[in-house]
């Protein structure tokens, strides 16, 4: 148990990793990452041309239990909202244009790896 | 492409507006949004049509799906949407091409494993949607016969939703039968009553004759068992049968109803609707909070509402029949709007004489009061009794004639003189707004369509004598046209007026 516990922990770990480097590959910086209060946690937050880009990761290896999208349930989508907003606050970024992004990962445990990402979806 | 627009048709009353439904998939997190004030039933498509796509074989957009259905005011309610949704979605993806849709109407629930489900109201849909000048259609293969019925619509049944997709993307048709129209089975449900069974009943029966030939609304007063019930039953073997037209129209009402299988689909036979005295106004007249469905007057359109033991009725129920006595529609006010519904009815009314129900002529074994006699029947209102030209006694036949074996006259029979007997009267009322004998206008009562001079005078003596109502006047004077129709003359004599004021007039306990 305990070992499949870290096992899911690993795979959202490299799906953030994997989706990091793409995003840094389509020219944004990322500039933190994995950031958490008692609220929640915040995968990935970059800088697109000025544009603070929150990022929310899911990982699959397949789309048995539905597609990664599906997990963004409205009640995630609203606290990601909230989070961002405490995200700017506590790094004097007020008032700067942002906004929520989601990215697919798919994962089949022997290195190939696919990823979606869909801009601006709150 | 991800946008798409499919046309359909929502029902107000037996009215059919075009509505379109646009799918859009926009990029996001999935989602389902749809708009335009859809109900329950409407809101519930998404999980329908949903598994139904799945099943069949087809991929569910993980997108943003808006489905939007416009008119946006208009409230839209029931199943029939499925299929479109459907059919929008499956071209928003791409599966089918938009231009394959063109200007076809869909119609259909679907169920989980993307079967294509009965729908409510289809034939009224089809008929509106060919009046808008839509051409074609497809409908779930449980409608066929009603389809069929719409000759000018072509119309194409399927069992399941990927047999709609195979007729839109290759032509083909899903199902092998599905334009073969079994039409005698849409005239077969003809009834099996004939007026031979009754026994005796000269008056009763020849008061049915007069009430069939002008739609003269009856009374039948009479103990219990002698055939009031029987004769009433009877009284639609009599009517002329429906024509095409006014056979689709009931049929069309039926078909809101949803009871549309209890009758054959282009029967011609008139409906017989007799709701139980206990019914409520809104059962009678239609009504519903979400769909403003059709009630028993509506029903009997073109036929016969009968209402037995009319007496027992809570009172207000048989009062509401009053409005479309008067003006053969119903208009129904609902907060989803005002619904109209046609009901042009012969309206039938059985009572007991008293509570006892013993009270006949000879009056033996009634254990009633004077006064408990004379209240039973008043609880029939003044302002209703007034509406009904005949009211006839229905007395216990004699042991003579039950032991007779030489019955009355079949239906076929009477069939033929009410049928005679309304030709004449529509060549009478040619050019006129109206083609029945109950429905001349007082005015042309006192102009053109007066009786005999010795006849007139007949009534005016009666009126002198306050024995007659001024509306009594008028309602005995048509009475007399459908008497001298039977009879065959061209104008009322004396005697027909006579008899016409009698079968009116007649019963001194509803003095």
């Amino acid at each position: 148990m305990k070992q499949r516990k870290s096992s899911l922990k690993e795979l959202g770990a490299n799906g953030e990793e994997a989706v990091s480097q793409y995003l840094q590959q389509k020219g944004m910086r990322v500039i933190d990452r994995n950031w958490r209060i008692k609220g929640g946690e915040i995968d990935l937050v970059c800088d697109d041309h000025g544009a603070i880009v929150f990022v929310e990761v899911k990982t699959r290896t397949s789309n048995m239990y539905g597609n990664p999208f599906d997990a963004i349930t409205p009640d995630k989508a609203f606290r990601l909202q909230r989070l961002a907003l405490a995200w700017m606050a506590m790094n004097h970024r007020w008032g700067q244009e942002y906004r929520i992004d989601a990215a697919g990962v798919w994962m089949d445990g022997f290195g190939a790896c696919e990823i979606e990402h869909r801009k601006a979806v709150l | 492409m991800a946008l798409s627009r499919i046309r359909t048709l929502t029902l107000v009353g037996l009215e059919g507006h075009v509505v379109d439904i646009e799918v859009d998939i926009a990029e996001g997190l999935p989602s389902y949004t749809l708009l335009g004030l859809p109900d329950t039933a409407l809101t519930e498509s998404r999980d329908r049509v949903r598994s139904a796509l799945v099943n069949s074989g087809y991929t569910w957009p993980n997108r943003r799906v808006i489905v939007s259905l416009s008119p946006a005011w208009l409230p839209k309610k029931g199943s029939n949407f499925d299929l479109p949704i459907a059919i929008a979605l499956l071209v928003a993806t791409g599966e089918v091409s938009q231009e394959q849709c063109g200007d076809i109407i869909f119609l259909g629930e679907l169920g989980l494993d993307g079967s294509l489900r009965f729908v409510r109201g289809v034939l009224p849909t089809l008929l509106s949607a060919t009046k808008q000048g839509f051409e074609k259609s497809v409908i779930p293969s449980a409608n066929r016969g009603e389809g069929n019925l719409v000759r000018t619509m072509q119309s194409v049944s399927a069992s399941s939703l990927s047999s709609v997709v195979a007729f839109l993307t290759h032509g083909e048709h899903g199902d092998k039968e599905s334009q073969q129209t079994s039409s005698t089975e849409e005239f077969s449900r003809e009834s099996h009553l004939d007026l031979l069974d009754v026994v005796g009943q000269k008056s009763a029966r020849y008061a049915s004759e007069i009430s069939a030939i002008g739609a003269h609304h009856i009374l039948f007063v009479g103990p219990p068992g002698t055939g009031k019930t029987m004769l009433a039953e009877r009284i639609p073997t009599i009517l002329p049968p429906l024509s095409h037209e006014r056979a689709l129209e009931v049929s069309a009402i039926h078909s809101v109803a949803g009871i549309l299988g209890e009758r054959g689909a282009l029967s011609t036979l008139p409906p017989f609707i007799s709701p139980h005295h206990t019914t409520t106004a809104p059962a009678m007249v239609g009504g519903g909070s979400h769909m403003v469905r059709p009630g028993a007057v509506s029903l009997a359109h073109e036929g016969i509402l009968f209402v037995d033991e009319a007496p027992e009725c809570a009172s207000g129920v048989l009062d509401s029949l009053r409005q479309p006595l008067e003006s053969g529609l119903v208009t129904i006010s609902r907060a989803s709007g005002t619904v109209i519904y046609p009901a042009n009815f012969l309206l039938v009314l059985a009572a007991n004489p008293c509570p006892c129900g013993k009270y006949t002529g000879r009056g033996r074994g009634c254990k009633c009061s004077s006064v408990q006699i004379r209240r039973y029947l008043q609880k029939l209102s003044g302002p209703l009794l007034d509406r009904i030209d005949i009211r006839t006694f229905v007395e216990a036949p004699t042991r003579a004639e039950m032991a007779s074996d030489i019955f009355g006259e079949s239906s076929a029979v009477v069939r033929a003189r009410v049928i005679a007997a309304r030709d004449s009267s529509r060549e009478r009322y040619q050019g006129c707004s109206w083609s029945l004998n109950s429905r001349i206008p007082p005015r042309e009562l006192r102009g053109r369509f007066t009786a005999e001079k010795s006849a007139m005078a007949f009534l005016h003596m009666e009126l002198d004598s306050e024995r007659l109502s001024a509306r009594g006047f008028h309602k005995v004077l048509r009475l007399a046209w459908s008497v001298a129709d039977q009879n065959g003359h061209t104008v009322p004599t004396k005697e027909d007026t006579e008899i016409a004021y009698l079968l009116r007039e007649g019963m001194d306990i509803l003095q």
